[in-house]
């Protein structure tokens, strides 16, 4: 067993974990942050994504091990006293249907848009090509994406 | 669930703008983008044992010994059964559909007894105390398997020496029906050309994003349980759990919370539901799991899987005379809830729009070692919807017309509804015309044909196809008499329960159950409207057997247009009984009142008026009521729908092909849908954008491949290949109105137009482009090998 601490939505967690267990499992079992769903066992959903130190990460491609210093933030820990501009654009846009897809779907945009503030289509279905979504067909999930930015950098302004 | 939905557009005491037709944003979603979401894996269940299944990896074997005893020793784990440990407890999955009166139904238990017969197939339960333990005990059961040969080709299965799966029936053949409807063999001598094609429907896999899951909780010391499940039907999985198991029907919970989609693939009742709870109730103790996606892809039902031998027959001039289908169609290795019936789903559809003299239709179902199949979105009339319209492309080609004129040519003018069909269905309405007209504008049909024209000229190495697909389908399932016709077990009514409480806000208690498809939202809309109350005054009940006591669920495009018929009927009771309340208390007439916006007003004379929410206050102190009424004020409504439903809509899809790399990409997809009354254009539109991307899937990118020993080779997301974001483009969608007449909203359904509409535009798009070559079809997926392949046998000069 490994001792861990890692920040995780703001606040200093601890824990004991076996080598392999994977962040996700140690969020959802160990802290019951079962916000950040499990949609594959081959890292190809992106249902699990995290920001990480700031980058989004698939939380099942990384040990929780790996994850020991860092800060985590999940989709639970996004909203700071209000929403996140994307998760309300996410809801102005219709950009989820059953929402399973959408905790990693919103944790990918956020990390999109911090390194590209203002992305073209192209550039957005570039940056969530790892995040499957088998409702919406992606169109409501672009659409959010682009209403987030220009929302974003409006308040940046 | 319960929620109340928000963003209401009604005002008290301003004129209300309707809530039917206004793009309400969901309530669902507040839960859901912020992660406080319930799904299955999320309900907290203290002490729960973790199932773990014992799958074969062979896909026809005998068992011939199963060692548990180094599992069971492992610390940690409780118990490991058999099917032998089992005995009576290892009950059998049900099939409700037998299409046939003398149809193959073989029996499916929980854990194969004696064979295995696909890939996936359970052969022991383990129950451990955490979910890894259970996970590394499950590769410390050994099992001997006596390998048989194993059969994945349908033809192959049909023929003479073929390895029998179900050997006490003696035979791979599961059914065999036909339907004629009109003398097709007339039709097709009166007919100048016939043209006859293969297509093959392939195998696809659903691939709901949140994996399936059940937890099952003993309550107690009674015999009571509580299970919750992943699924879309809790109302239909009671039923035949209770059945199956003998737990009394009253004494079962079942629970769906929130569920992360489903496409059909989670209208079952599946092995995993009855293990959990039939060793919930031999142990007494909550047993749950959690299906990993790479057992998602073997152990949750597919789709489609149909051999479409299709024959079109018509004159010179482009009129269609008749048509003929013989349709293979693979059960798979068992029977689930209704597998052999989805082909029955599309069996009336095939001759789609288009009006003709003749139609002939038969079917066969065959076993074969892979995954059961059954519904997927759109459960037959996709595979129906293929075939139709590919072959009047094809029809077109041969004749020299465009497409869109032969489609003209041949559909039932709007002025001809209502119009029963060849294969006996009535249409109620319909404007082809309309729709088409207005894709046509949106998508520059005539400008791109124009440059369809100038690449074929200069042999531009990527040529431009154009993908047309007129088409339509059958909503709401289901009038119960047909469905009782069609041997069906089940009926297809829906159920809702309005209450106005004490103080005004309404509950209502619907019997489908949404996963995705914001039915909450939509639904207090609807009541909204009814009853005169902001639509956030509304909570949705919905998906607890518990609380929402008769349902018959969600699929099939059912929930609005026949769910919604129980709303609206529901609704006018409260307001009926309402009214004798207010006018016995305003001593007035029932007759002499009106109800607009939510108030009761006594016509003529303004003064006097009462709201809704006031005269449910009155029903519950019961201090002043009518004589003989009972008191509270709430109506409930069960709907067997007078005909099924059928939206309609014209699709172009314009296709880029690479002809030296076989690269087909979409390059702009425009469809105009009819789905009559509008209730939410927002969601809508979401059902529409979805609905084409798992159209276009099947076209280009996804099919379930099994080499010949029946080993899934696309067993994960890494080798069954799903649209990203960047394998679609935006859609430009629209909408033409024909209110439906047979629905009293004037609702058609929406869930599965896209998916319906969107494949044969694809591929016919792709067709188009290859024509110049020779090709004549392309195999789907339309991957840049089958497109290369086919290009490169066509100009050999073969067909591919
Ligand atoms: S769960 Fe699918 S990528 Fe992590
Ligand atoms: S909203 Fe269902 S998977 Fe994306």
């Amino acid at each position: 067993m490994h001792r861990i601490s890692v920040t995780v939505n703001g606040t200093t967690r601890e824990g004991e974990v076996e080598a392999r267990t994977l962040l996700v499992h140690w969020l959802r079992d160990s802290l019951g942050l079962a916000g950040t769903p499990i949609g594959c066992d081959t890292s190809n959903c992106g249902a699990c994504t995290v920001l990480m130190d700031g980058r989004s990460v698939k939380s099942c491609s990384v040990l929780a091990v790996q994850a020991d210093g860092s800060e985590v933030t999940t989709i639970q820990g996004l909203a700071n006293g209000e929403w996140h501009p994307v998760q309300k654009a996410f809801k102005e846009c219709h950009a989820l249907q059953c929402g399973y897809c959408t905790p990693g779907m919103i944790t990918a945009a956020v990390d999109l848009l911090g390194e590209n503030p203002d992305p073209t289509e192209e550039e957005i279905r570039h940056g969530l090509e790892g995040n499957l979504c088998r409702c919406t067909g992606y169109h409501n999930i672009v659409k959010a994406v682009e209403l987030a930015a220009g929302e974003m950098r409006e308040a940046a302004k | 669930m319960t929620e109340t939905t928000e963003a209401g557009t009604a005002q008290a005491g301003t004129a209300r703008t309707p809530a039917i037709g206004s793009p309400v944003r969901r309530k669902e979603d507040d839960r859901l983008v912020t992660g406080q979401t319930t799904w299955t894996d999320n309900v907290a269940l203290p002490g729960a044992l973790h199932m773990g299944l014992v799958r074969s990896p062979i896909a026809h074997a005998r068992i011939t010994g199963i060692d548990t005893s180094a599992a069971k020793a492992m610390p940690g784990v409780v118990d490991v059964f058999t099917a032998a440990d089992l005995g009576d407890d290892n009950v059998k999955i049900p099939c409700v559909w037998p299409v046939t009166d003398d149809i193959v139904m073989p029996d499916f238990h929980s854990l194969a007894v004696d064979k295995v017969r696909q890939v996936g197939d359970v052969v022991a339960v383990v129950l451990a105390q955490d979910k890894v333990t259970a996970e590394d005990a499950i590769e410390n059961v050994v099992v001997d398997y006596d390998p048989l040969p194993a059969v994945v080709d349908m033809e192959a299965a049909l023929a003479d020496g073929s390895p029998i799966l179900h050997e006490d029936k003696g035979t791979n053949q599961c059914y065999t029906m036909n339907f004629p409807c009109g003398d097709y063999e007339a039709a097709k001598a009166a007919s100048d050309v016939v043209v006859s094609r293969r297509f093959i429907n392939q195998r696809l896999i659903p691939v709901a994003m949140e994996p399936r899951a059940v937890a099952c909780s003993p309550m107690g010391t009674s015999e009571e349980y509580t299970l919750w499940s992943a699924t879309q039907v809790p109302h239909v999985l009671r039923v035949l759990l209770a059945l199956s198991t003998g737990v009394p029907e009253n004494q079962l919970r079942v629970i769906a919370p929130d569920v992360g989609g489903g496409f059909g693939s989670k209208l079952q009742m599946y092995r995993e539901e009855a293990l959990a709870l039939v060793l919930a109730r031999r142990l007494g103790r909550p047993v749950r799991w959690t299906e990993t996606r790479s057992e998602n892809m073997v152990a949750t039902h597919h789709g489609r899987d149909q051999i479409q031998d299709v024959e079109i027959a018509a004159t010179r001039d482009g009129t269609i005379k008749g048509l003929k289908v013989a349709l293979t169609a693979n059960m798979g290795a068992y029977l689930q809830i209704i597998t052999p019936g989805i082909p029955l789903l599309g069996m009336f559809m095939y001759n789609g729009i288009y009006k003709m003299d003749a139609y002939d239709f038969s079917c066969t179902g065959v076993f074969t070692n892979t995954t059961p199949t059954d519904a997927y979105r759109g459960a037959g009339r996709p595979e129906a919807t293929y075939a139709i319209e590919r072959i009047v492309d094809e029809l077109a080609a041969e004749l020299g017309m465009d497409p869109i004129e032969l489609r003209r040519k041949n559909w039932i003018a709007h002025e001809e509804f209502p119009y029963q069909t060849i294969s006996g269905l009535t249409y109620d309405t319909g404007n082809y015309e309309a729709a088409t007209e207005k894709a046509l504008e949106l998508f520059k049909y005539d400008e791109l044909r124009a440059e369809q024209q100038r690449r074929r000229e200069s042999n531009d190495l990527v040529q431009l196809g154009i993908g047309v697909s007129t088409f339509t389908e059958m909503c709401g399932l289901a009038p119960s008499r047909t469905l009782g016709a069609l041997k069906y077990v089940a009926g297809g009514w829906e159920n809702c329960t309005i209450r106005v409480l004490p103080l005004g806000k309404v509950e209502l208690v619907t019997g489908t159950s949404p996963h995705g498809q914001g039915h909450v939202t939509s639904w207090s809309q609807i009541a909204s409207d009814v009853l005169g109350v902001p639509v956030e005054d509304v909570e949705v009940i919905h998906g607890d057997t518990a609380r929402s006591p008769y349902g018959m669920d969600t699929y099939g495009s059912r929930s609005l247009a026949v769910g919604g018929q129980a709303i609206l009927r529901a609704g006018q009771k409260v307001v009926e009984k309402a009214k004798l309340i207010a006018a016995h208390q305003m001593e007035a007439n029932p007759d002499d009142l009106e109800f607009v916006d939510g108030a009761f007003r006594v016509k003529g004379d303004p003064e006097k008026s009462t709201t809704i929410q006031a005269v449910a206050f009155e029903a519950f102190t019961a201090h002043n009521l009518p004589d003989g009424m009972e008191p509270t004020l709430s109506g409930e409504s069960t709907v067997d729908p007078a005909d099924f439903s059928f939206p309609h809509g014209t699709h172009l899809a314009a296709m880029e092909v690479d002809t030296e790399t076989g690269k087909a990409t979409l390059r702009s997809y425009v469809c105009v849908d009819d789905v009559g009354v509008v209730v939410n254009p927002l969601i809508v539109e979401g059902q529409v954008h979805g609905g084409i991307a798992q159209g276009v899937a099947q076209a280009l990118y996804e099919g379930a491949v099994y080499d010949a020993d029946g080993n899934l080779l696309t067993a994960s997301m890494a080798d069954y290949l799903l649209p990203t974001a960047l394998d679609l483009p935006s859609f430009v969608t629209d909408r033409t109105v024909t209110p439906s007449t047979t629905h009293p909203l004037g609702t058609k359904g929406v869930g599965e137009a896209g998916t319906i509409a969107s494949t044969p535009a694809i591929i016919n798009g792709v067709v188009d482009a290859l024509r110049p070559y020779g090709v004549n079809d392309v195999p789907m997926p339309a991957s840049p090998e089958h497109v290369w392949r086919t290009l490169q046998a066509a100009k050999a000069g073969g067909a591919a």
